[in-house]
């Protein structure tokens, strides 16, 4: 994985010592909240519900034993014993007093890690595959180019005050995992003619209008990826409304000027910064390449003992094909029944370290489904892995199926959100682990958002739940039909919404019409794609 | 608005007139100064630019971040003259203004030059190369 | 009732006017009837307590104030889910009465 070297240090710690200073004028009350805001929201420091709240970038979800073990010692030193990883690859911190934000920042520093532009309307922080370098179905690592990103759109000068957020997602398969096209950009490294190229959509994204981004160029040349970058970004600093916090996203100006119309202006933008010199040379993507080199992965020839049959059950669920023969990429369960989907204490972290160092190569995932991976598991090694995960609460063999929630913090931290969302995720997966469903039900994908901003996917779910507030009280609606895989699709509301107990007998009852109308080999969304949505209201509302 | 500029990085002498809009410009083809807004196009500015010597970028906010594309795209097309930073204008984002391609600020609150040269030297290296003279991290590791 | 609450400027702490001062206890709260507004004001210039504003609120059935929005009353308790880490963490039925 990649690793610093003196400038990339230099600029961070840099980076420390700027926010230090902001933090100390702040509490001098020299800055107004006002003025503090986007200073702190570009170095991840949110103020939530009960306290402070500081997410730390995770560069496209890659991270080391050594890394892992730090941010375990900030939840113990800074924070109440536990953090929260993300949809976006990151991990937050619930209880982080502004006293404390530079000092962290200094303890990040020291093994590579920071929570630049974690939050404010700049470029966030870049996510990918999280099989990325291990998957049998990619055509190149994406990391490479998500890092060649990374270093690009750190301290952007023209684009550090956009209309709003902006996310990019770099993947290099056909096969989607990171939901690429519901990005503002989404990057596809593909191959034409023997040629590395990158495909951009723009204009994706979730929110009150969530969108599918459109493909307005379908091959970029390596050595003019930054170049393209910037183009699509400054066409949307231009453009992009500023009148309106609900429709400053990209996705709303390309759908405004249509994408054709918004390619054109991007084409001719990126026609004029072709002779600026903006691009760097192809030796530094190289330079880059260099770090991401696969490990020495002799083939131990071996495959895994099924013998004992709960270890069965957590290879069939949670182990993703590996491209070097004799491995395997393992996936964490971050979703114990009944327990708060991400969260992980700073012990089961240190595991996590242990187990990366002693089974993986030293590296660890984050999946935007809220679990982790270990890349490069020895199918030999397996079992003594699977034992160790079990041991320390996290061996829950339920990737892609009911109990492997993705849940936004929801009116429990949030002070965006509308609604719980962790006690909805908790009942469902304590109800489908009791009724004996959850393995008959296969891969269903259920995403909950406790308010229309949607950090927890729900459109994007084959079984999406929006919270919302009815009168004061929390309200919930169903949604069916969402994919944010390579057949990306946005979920659409049955109908009239559901209290806290009825939202999930309501899960129940669709889950009862596919199991009732499947066809043979459908998934849950298959059988939504073929019945259509008259079944489930029928079902749910009759 | 204040007449005299609090801070200019440029050693030639201030061109004091005062700023015409960019629509008035249109008519007025004698004017040396021209004051952009955030929603205008600074593109309709770039046949005339030899005859400017100065060329205001108003920040109503500073959370609008459009007068940084504007100033980049001035200097991208050889624009020398003096380019102000003008309204809301404040300490913690003079770098990113200076790498756009300003080299004079008109601050509503006046800033404490100690504060400002902190700012710009905050940041050893940069990462992108964009409209100010510096060379980026990735052209220094292939020297 | 009208309570004034923010977040402490420093811990970030969720944090209740209590007359004279602040309190992290709902229960110290104090009702600044007419005066919440101003109150609120003045307070925001003294700069310790991030935004600080008004909300309504009622008394509850044990005496202490009770808001009349779910958000502010989880924002008295501490988080539903992890009844350890609130100001209550030895009541089993705190959070059900945030509900």
């Amino acid at each position: 994985m990649y690793a610093y070297d003196q400038y990339d240090q230099a600029m961070v710690d840099a980076r420390v010592a700027e926010f230090r200073d902001q933090c100390e004028r702040r509490l001098a009350g020299k800055l107004s909240e006002d003025q503090f805001k986007p200073l702190r929201l570009m170095n991840g420091l949110y103020l939530q519900l009960h306290a402070y709240m500081l997410r730390v970038a995770i560069p496209y979800g890659t991270l080391n034993g050594g890394q892992m073990r730090v941010l375990a010692d900030i939840a113990e030193k800074y924070d109440r014993g536990y953090g929260h990883f993300t949809t976006r690859q990151n991990i937050q911190y619930n209880w982080i007093k502004l006293e404390d934000a530079a000092d962290i920042l200094a303890d990040l520093a020291k093994v590579e890690m920071h929570a630049i532009q974690t939050s404010g309307n700049c470029i966030r922080n870049i996510s990918s595959d999280h099989f990325a370098g291990a998957a049998a179905d990619e055509v190149a690592d994406p990391r490479p180019y998500a890092e060649l990103l990374r270093q690009w759109s750190s301290f952007h000068p023209e684009f550090s005050y956009l209309p709003r957020k902006f996310k990019i997602c770099v993947i290099a398969s056909e096969n989607d995992r990171a939901a690429m096209r519901l990005h503002d950009i989404g990057i596809r490294i593909v191959e034409r003619d023997g040629e590395l190229g990158a495909q951009f959509y723009v204009g994706g994204g979730m929110g009150r209008t969530p969108m599918i981004a459109p493909l307005i160029r379908d091959f970029v040349p390596l050595d003019q990826l930054v170049t393209y970058s910037e183009a699509c970004l400054r066409v949307y600093n231009r453009y992009g409304r500023r009148d309106n916090k609900y429709k400053a996203r990209i996705k709303i100006l390309v759908h405004e000027l249509g994408a054709e119309e918004y390619t054109r202006q991007v084409e001719e933008e990126f026609a004029h910064l072709l002779d600026q010199g903006v691009e760097p040379p192809l030796a530094e993507l190289e330079r880059i390449k260099g770090y991401f080199r696969d490990p020495d992965m002799p083939d131990a020839g071996q495959e895994a003992d099924r013998s004992d049959p709960d270890f069965a059950v957590w290879l069939d669920h949670n182990t993703h094909a590996h491209k070097m023969p004799g491995y395997v990429s393992a996936i964490v369960s971050l979703k114990p029944v009944g327990g708060i989907p991400g969260d992980a204490t700073a012990a089961q972290m240190r595991v996590l370290a242990d187990l990366a160092e002693r089974y993986s190569f030293d590296e660890l995932r984050i999946m935007h489904t809220q679990n982790v991976v270990l890349p490069h598991v020895r199918k030999a090694d397996l079992y003594a892995l699977w034992q160790a995960l079990n041991e320390a609460g996290m061996g829950t063999p339920n990737a892609d199926l009911m109990g492997d929630i993705i849940a936004c913090p929801g009116l429990d931290y949030c002070s965006l959100a509308n609604a719980r969302s962790i006690p909805i995720a908790q009942r469902i997966s304590q109800r489908f682990a009791a009724n004996g469903k959850e393995a008959a039900l296969g891969e269903l994908k259920l995403k909950i958002s406790g308010c229309i901003n949607a950090c927890g996917h729900h459109h994007a779910g084959h079984i999406g739940i929006l919270g919302v507030d009815r009168k004061g009280t929390e309200n919930y609606q169903l949604l069916l039909g969402g994919s944010e895989a390579e057949d990306t699709s946005l979920a659409k509301i049955t109908g009239p919404g559901f209290d806290e107990l009825g939202i999930v007998d309501a899960v129940e009852t669709a889950a009862d019409v596919y199991l009732r109308e499947r066809t043979e080999g459908e998934r849950f969304l298959d059988t939504y794609r073929r019945i259509g949505m008259a079944p489930f209201k029928e079902a749910l509302y009759d | 608005m204040t007449e005299q500029v609090p801070l200019r990085l440029r050693e030639d002498e201030a061109c004091m007139e005062p700023a015409v809009t960019l629509e008035a410009f249109g008519g007025q083809t004698n004017a040396v100064a021209v004051r952009i807004e955030p929603g205008e196009d600074t593109r309709e500015l770039l046949p005339h630019l030899d005859r400017l010597r100065r060329i205001d970028i108003a920040f109503p906010a500073f959370t609008d971040g459009r007068g940084y594309s504007a100033a980049r795209i001035l200097r991208e097309a050889g624009f020398t003259g003096e380019l102000r930073a003008v309204g809301d204008v404040l300490v913690d984002q003079i770098a990113y203004m200076r790498r756009c391609g300003f080299d004079a600020f008109d601050p509503d609150a006046s800033l404490d030059p100690d504060d400002v040269e902190a700012a710009l030297n905050r940041f050893p290296q940069v990462y992108q190369s964009a409209a100010d003279a510096r060379t980026p991290i990735w052209s220094l590791r292939h020297q | 009732m009208k309570l004034i609450t923010g977040n402490d400027l420093k811990t970030g702490a969720v944090t209740w006017w209590t007359g004279d001062g602040w309190s992290i206890h709902i229960e110290d709260a104090a009702d600044a009837g007419d005066e919440a507004e101003a109150i609120a004001t003045r307070e925001e210039a003294a700069r310790r307590v991030n935004v600080p504003y008004v909300i309504e609120a009622e008394a509850g059935p044990d005496g202490a104030p009770r808001p009349a929005h779910i958000k502010e009353r989880v924002r008295a308790l501490g988080p539903t889910v992890r009844v350890d880490l609130t100001l209550k963490p030895d009541d089993p039925t705190a959070a059900q009465k945030v509900i």
